[in-house]
């Protein structure tokens, strides 16, 4: 693959130089084989070259061709984000990357489950929340509710964060899934 | 047709299918069977080292001085950790290897077995790839498709982890065709487009050069021929990284020395200056650009690479070529030619009379002396005398590697094997066996330092016990001079440990070895002795001690640009306070 021509030209991704404020978030999406140790190969190139993740989702999409679909949120300037998906690439077992951020019209969702622990009134308004929401709940107790909540991650954050005060305990989440919009693969 | 046989005889006959002759490599308890099974054949011959680290770098002299693929097999646990350092060497210089680790059975993997320890994972950053074979139906897959890994795209080394119950099973060999992988596919061919488009701001530039670098080497001698030709066409001048010494020849035209941290002053200044840079098969690596942002500021830049991860790494580049050198040089001399392009001749003349006012300060001149050698003048000596000859070069690592470089002069692509993105001690020595292995009839000369050498002391063994009559041409000053001139020019002159105490007498060393040892001292009796050395027909030590505290130059210190070099005439003048040059900034780089 071809690096297109760009101008004005920023500085590099290590150059000393580099301005910290221009930092974008990506969602990248690469498809892998789904084999030992892959994911160790991409999870180690980040941290082995400094590079943040701030989302990281796995899971085997074709069972029969053993493909792995491995979406990652990160942030960095352009320049970095460029070099981290030709890094990828570089990776044997990896078939695929592709920045849905660049293409812009990708859809991102998480699922998150969040145990809220509480009586009365706290227990109402949890509940009403959850409503709002569209959280379902999927398990409850006297004292407790587990709500299931899907959507985007900024809904998933709101929601924690109103569930604080009416008695959160704790919320488990599974990191961010992407795929783009309309009748294209990646 | 397939045939059944055990794993350990699969390793063999892929190796045999594979056209590999030699292998390196340290026997132990988890690589028995293959042991075994090389002893009970006669096509691939093991050479024994004295430690894996040898193997690897025996292996990579082995790999760069051919083109093929460099083989290493060791055992499990300390073997396989021992070899990493080479592995990591391999991987920053794009050479390719396979290596060959013994694994404790698969029922054991993970219980802290008796010299177990996860060789996949521990080598998983220092190699292209690797694989643990926990099937004797993968091996043979596993195996060819390590070759293909290893040598296609940008080179690196691949490791193949064998439990050694999967050594002992029996499962069907075949050899299968492998033409593609299924994802590792670089990408060999260059865009046309972009190949015209370099071709038009080639044309127009007034102020070109060429800087190129080791994957010329690694295309193959075919892409040093087209570089030469694109060179002769376009009259532009051309320099080199270490990593690419020999691609253009030392003695062309338009040759202008390396360049980099201790590259010429005409090659640095023409890279600062020129305002069209095609670079080939390099990688902007920080001991080539220094201050980046004040690499060749006023430079359109051209970047052929085959790994596009290289591209705007370190420099942003107008221009990018994703595609193997070779064949980028012979779209571009195709279109070049196609176009009847024509260089803008006037400008060009102009630039060759600024590059002369650069060539003239004579970057590379020393202080001669008639009592002690220096060790630019041992170098340029050993030079004179192999000339002519067949000859191979390795280097250890240091201040001697960095003359060597310099002083001696390379016509010839794959003659001149260093560590240079690692930057490994102990490199020289076992790499010069594995070269004068694959080139049994040449003259192979490590140039060495006193401290480097002894990092791989022992492969003195490994060269006796084949016969390789490898030269070791040890610069010694007594000191790891390359870190005591940092000391020097960044902490005040206090050199901490950086001076050897009780070094060997490497000529009775030699004689321990069953070498030939020659000391010498005086540089009246310097000739004399190299031709000593070059005309014994065996192995030999050869201890010239140098002028201690002679400093590399030219440099460009770190934190400075290109036009802001060191030269020695400065580190001559009393009184110049050489800790002055380097800025707070400049001393937190390396």
């Amino acid at each position: 693959m071809n690096a297109p021509v760009t101008a004005p030209l920023p500085p590099s991704p290590y150059s000393s130089a580099l301005g910290k404020s221009n930092s974008e978030r990506h969602t990248l999406s690469a498809l892998v084989d789904n084999e030992p140790g892959v994911l160790a190969r991409v999870v180690g190139l980040f941290s082995g070259r400094g590079y943040n993740i701030e989302s990281l989702t796995v899971a085997e999409v074709a069972h029969g061709e053993h493909l792995s679909r491995i979406t990652i949120v990160t942030s960095g300037p352009p320049e970095a984000i460029e070099q981290i998906t030709h890094q990828l690439e570089r990776i044997v077992p990896v078939h695929k990357v592709t920045d849905l951020t660049v293409q812009k019209r990708s859809i991102e969702r998480e699922l998150a489950m969040v145990k809220v622990r509480g009586k009365g009134d706290n227990r109402m308004e949890a509940l009403r929340l959850a409503e709002a929401f569209r959280a379902k709940t999927i398990d409850a107790t006297i004292e407790s509710f587990i709500f299931e909540l899907t959507g985007a991650p900024e809904k998933i954050d709101d929601f924690v964060e109103l569930m604080r005060p009416v008695g959160l305990v704790e919320f488990s989440r599974t990191g961010i899934a992407a795929i783009t919009r309309g009748a294209e693969g990646m | 047709m397939s045939k059944q046989m055990t794993g350990a005889e699969m390793i063999v006959e892929a190796l045999k299918d594979q056209g590999v002759d030699t292998v390196f490599g340290y026997p132990g308890g988890a690589v028995l069977p293959i042991y075994d099974a090389i002893f009970q054949q006669n096509h691939v011959r093991h050479i024994l080292v004295r430690q894996e680290g040898g193997a690897a770098h025996a292996a990579e002299g082995y790999a760069r001085s051919t083109g093929k693929v460099g083989v290493l097999l060791v055992t499990s646990g300390p073997g396989a950790t021992n070899a990493v350092t080479g592995l990591t060497d391999a991987l920053m210089d794009s050479i390719p290897l396979v290596c060959i680790t013994g694994q404790v059975p698969t029922h054991l993997i993970g219980s802290d077995a008796f010299q177990e320890c996860d060789t996949v994972g521990i080598t998983r950053h220092c190699t292209k790839h690797n694989y643990l074979v926990r099937n004797i139906e993968d091996l043979p897959r596993v195996l060819h498709e390590a070759f293909y890994v290893a040598a296609s795209g940008r080179p690196g080394p691949v490791v193949i982890d064998m439990p050694k119950d999967v050594q002992f099973a029996t499962g069907a060999y075949e050899k299968p065709e492998i033409a593609s992988h299924k994802t590792y596919k670089p990408r060999v061919k260059g865009d046309a487009g972009r190949v015209a488009e370099a071709v038009a701001m080639m044309a127009v530039a007034k102020k070109p050069i060429f800087y190129t670098g080791g994957g010329i080497i690694n295309s193959g001698p075919k892409a040093s021929e087209l570089i030469r030709e694109l060179v002769a066409l376009t009259g532009f001048p051309i320099t080199s990284t270490l990593m690419g010494l020999g691609a253009y020849p030392a003695s062309g035209a338009n040759w202008l020395g390396m360049l980099g941290m201790h590259g010429t002053y005409e090659a640095n200044h023409a890279m600062h200056d020129c305002d069209l840079m095609i670079c080939v098969g390099a990688r902007f690596d920080d001991r080539i650009t220094g201050r980046l942002d004040a690499f060749a500021p006023f430079s359109k830049k051209i970047h052929i690479d085959i790994d596009p991860s290289s591209i705007n790494k370190n420099v942003r580049v107008d221009l990018a070529i994703v595609g193997d050198c070779g064949n980028v040089l012979t779209d571009m001399i195709a279109q070049w030619k196609a176009a009847k392009a024509a260089v803008d001749k006037t400008a060009l003349a102009q630039w060759w009379k600024q590059i002369e006012t650069w060539r003239a300060r004579k970057s590379l001149a020393y202080r001669p002396s008639k009592t002690k050698i220096k060790p630019q003048h041992a170098i340029q000596r050993l030079y004179e005398a192999t000339r002519g000859k067949d000859c191979y070069i390795t280097t250890e690592v240091g201040q001697h590697q960095m003359w060597a470089a310099q002083y001696f002069h390379f016509d010839e692509p794959n003659r001149w094997m260093t560590s240079g993105g690692l930057g490994t001690m102990g490199y020289g020595l076992p790499a010069a066996i594995g070269a004068q292995m694959a080139h049994p009839d040449a003259l192979v000369i490590d140039i060495a330092g006193d401290a480097s050498i002894l990092m791989n002391i022992q492969e003195l063994s490994t060269a006796k016990q084949y016969r390789a009559p490898v030269k070791v041409f040890i610069l010694n000053n007594q000191y790891m001079g390359m870190v005591r001139q940092w000391q020097e020019l960044l902490h005040g002159g206090r050199y901490a440990e950086s001076y050897t105490d009780s070094l060997p007498d490497f000529v009775k060393l030699a004689e321990a070895y069953g070498a030939r040892g020659i000391r010498c001292s005086d540089p009246k009796d310097l000739d004399r002795a190299i031709k000593e050395m070059i005309d014994h027909p065996g192995l030999v030590i050869f201890d010239c001690v140098v002028e201690a505290e002679e400093n590399c130059f030219p440099m460009i210190p770190s934190g400075k640009a290109h036009n802001d070099m060191l030269l020695a005439e400065l580190g001559d003048d009393a009184g110049l306070d050489l800790g002055g040059v380097i800025d707070e900034k400049g001393k937190m780089l390396v």
